[in-house]
C-alpha cells in the first residue's frame, strides 16, 4: 500500500506538474481567470490522465515500441473525447467556458509525458495512482492560479465577495498579462522557499514540447544546442 | 483585389492584434522553452508556419468532405490529431529527402510540433467556428505568423536578459513569464486599430 501514496505524494507535492516540471503551460495560463474554471480543468485533466495510464500500462505489453506515440494518442484522444461529450452533457456552463482546451487536453505535456514517463515501465496500480496523482497536483496548481487571478481581478474567489466594497478590481489580472504575472510571482515566491539562503541557481526547466524527453529534464533541443557548441 | 485586401487585414488581425502566444495561449511550451537564442526560435517558428499551413488546409477538407458527410465530428479531435501527427512524420521524411539544406535548418524542431497546441488548437478552431476554406488558410496564415514574430522577439528579449543582474528567485522561468506579460500587454496597444 505503500506505493500508491508515495505516487500520491510525488504528483501533488515533489513534482507538482505546473510548479517544479513546468508542464501544460497553455491551459494552466488560459483558462485559470477565475477558480472554478482551473478547478474543473484540472478536474477534467485528472480524468484523463488516470485513465490513459490505466490503459496504457495494461496494454504496455502489446503496443510496439516503434508505434507507442501514436498509440499513447490514439488512448489519449479517445478519453478526451469521453470526457468532452460528457462536459457537454452534464455541465453546460464548465464546457462554454473551457471551450477550446478541452480538446487541447490531447496535446498536454503532462499526459503524453507521463505515459511514456511511467505507465509504459510500470504496472497498473501504480500508474493509475500515478496518473491521479498528476492530475490532483495539476488541478491545485490551477485552482491555486486562478483564486489568486480572481481574487485580484474580480475581489471575490469561487463566485464569493471576499475583498471590501471600496476594493477597486485590477481587470488586468483576469486578462491575458495578468496570467503572465500571477505565475511568474508564485514560481518566484516556490524559488525563494526552496532556495532559502543558498548560492545554487534555481533549475532552469523548460518543456519545449517534446514530452517524452522532458519529463527526466534532458530536452532534445538543449542537447542539440550544447552539440552547435 | 477584394480577397487580396481581406487577406491581408486578415493576416493583421490573427497575428497582431490577436496574437496566438500572447492574448489566445496557445504553443506556449515551444514558446517559453525553444526561445533561448533567436536563430531556434526563427528555426522553430518557421517549421511551425510550414506544419500549421499544410495541417489546416488537410484538416479542413477532411472535415468537410469526410466528418461532417458521415456525422462524425464528434471523431473530430482523434481524427485531426492522427493527421497531424502522420503529416509530421511525413513532412520530415520528404524533407529530408528532397531538401536536406531546409531540413538541416528546421528538422529538429519538427517532432517537437506534434504536440504544439497551436497546430491542433487552429485546427479545431476553424472546424468548429465553421470557417470556410479561404477563412481558414488567413486564419491558419496569421496565427502562425503571429507565433513566429512572437518567438522570435521574445528569444531576442531573451539575449539581452542573460547579461543582466536579476534577483535570485526570479532567474529562469518567473523572468521569462513577467517578460512575456510585458510583451502581452505591448500587443494590447494593437487592439486600438481594430478593422
Amino acid at each position: 500500500m505503500i506505493k500508491p501514496i508515495e505516487r500520491l505524494y510525488n504528483g501533488i507535492i515533489k513534482e507538482n506538474p505546473t510548479f517544479v516540471l513546468m508542464l501544460g503551460m497553455c491551459p494552466t495560463l488560459a483558462v485559470t481567470t477565475s477558480a472554478i474554471n482551473g478547478l474543473g480543468m484540472g478536474l477534467s485533466t485528472c480524468a484523463v490522465l488516470m485513465m490513459s495510464n490505466l490503459i496504457i500500462s495494461l496494454l504496455r505489453k502489446f503496443i510496439p515500441d516503434r508505434v507507442r506515440m501514436p498509440a499513447y494518442i490514439v488512448i489519449v484522444a479517445t478519453f478526451v473525447t469521453v470526457v468532452e461529450l460528457l462536459m457537454q452533457a452534464y455541465v453546460r456552463p464548465l464546457y462554454n467556458a473551457l471551450g477550446l482546451f478541452i480538446p487541447l487536453i490531447v496535446v498536454n505535456c503532462i499526459i503524453l509525458g507521463r505515459a511514456e514517463a511511467y505507465a509504459s515501465k510500470h504496472s497498473p496500480l501504480p500508474s493509475f495512482f500515478d496518473g491521479l496523482g498528476m492530475g490532483l497536483g495539476f488541478t491545485v496548481a490551477l485552482t491555486l492560479i486562478g483564486s489568486f487571478r480572481e481574487l485580484l481581478g474580480k475581489g471575490s474567489v469561487f463566485g464569493l465577495q471576499i475583498m471590501p466594497k471600496g476594493f477597486v478590481p485590477a481587470t488586468i489580472m483576469i486578462m491575458a498579462p495578468g496570467a503572465f504575472f500571477v505565475l511568474a510571482c508564485l514560481t518566484a515566491l516556490q524559488n525563494k522557499l526552496k532556495l532559502g539562503k543558498s548560492k545554487v541557481e534555481p533549475p532552469e526547466k523548460f518543456c519545449s514540447g517534446n514530452c517524452g524527453a522532458c519529463m527526466d529534464g534532458t530536452c532534445s533541443i538543449g542537447k542539440k544546442e550544447d552539440a552547435d557548441k | 483585389m477584394r480577397y487580396l485586401t481581406g487577406f491581408l487585414l486578415g493576416l493583421i488581425n490573427f497575428a497582431l492584434l490577436d496574437n496566438v502566444v500572447l492574448s489566445r495561449f496557445l504553443g506556449l511550451c515551444p514558446f517559453l522553452g525553444v526561445s533561448k537564442k533567436i536563430r531556434t526560435a526563427a528555426g522553430m517558428g518557421g517549421a511551425v508556419v510550414a506544419v500549421i499551413t499544410l495541417s489546416s488546409a488537410i484538416t479542413y477538407f477532411i472535415n468537410r468532405y469526410v466528418l461532417i458527410p458521415l456525422d462524425l465530428v464528434y471523431m473530430r479531435t482523434i481524427a485531426f490529431i492522427l493527421i497531424i501527427a502522420a503529416l509530421v512524420q511525413t513532412v520530415e521524411i520528404i524533407m529530408k529527402k528532397k531538401i536536406p539544406s531546409l531540413y538541416k535548418a528546421l528538422g529538429v524542431y519538427l517532432p517537437l510540433i506534434t504536440t504544439n497546441c497551436a497546430v491542433l488548437g487552429v485546427a479545431i478552431d476553424s472546424a468548429q467556428k465553421g470557417f470556410g476554406f479561404f477563412d481558414t488558410m488567413v486564419f491558419s496564415i496569421g496565427t502562425a505568423v503571429g507565433f513566429l514574430i512572437a518567438i522570435v522577439l521574445m528569444a531576442g528579449i531573451r539575449e539581452r536578459i542573460e547579461y543582466n543582474k536579476i534577483p535570485k528567485a526570479f532567474r529562469g522561468m518567473p523572468i521569462v513569464l513577467l517578460t512575456a506579460g510585458l510583451m502581452a500587454i505591448a500587443f494590447f496597444g494593437f487592439k486600438g486599430v481594430s478593422f
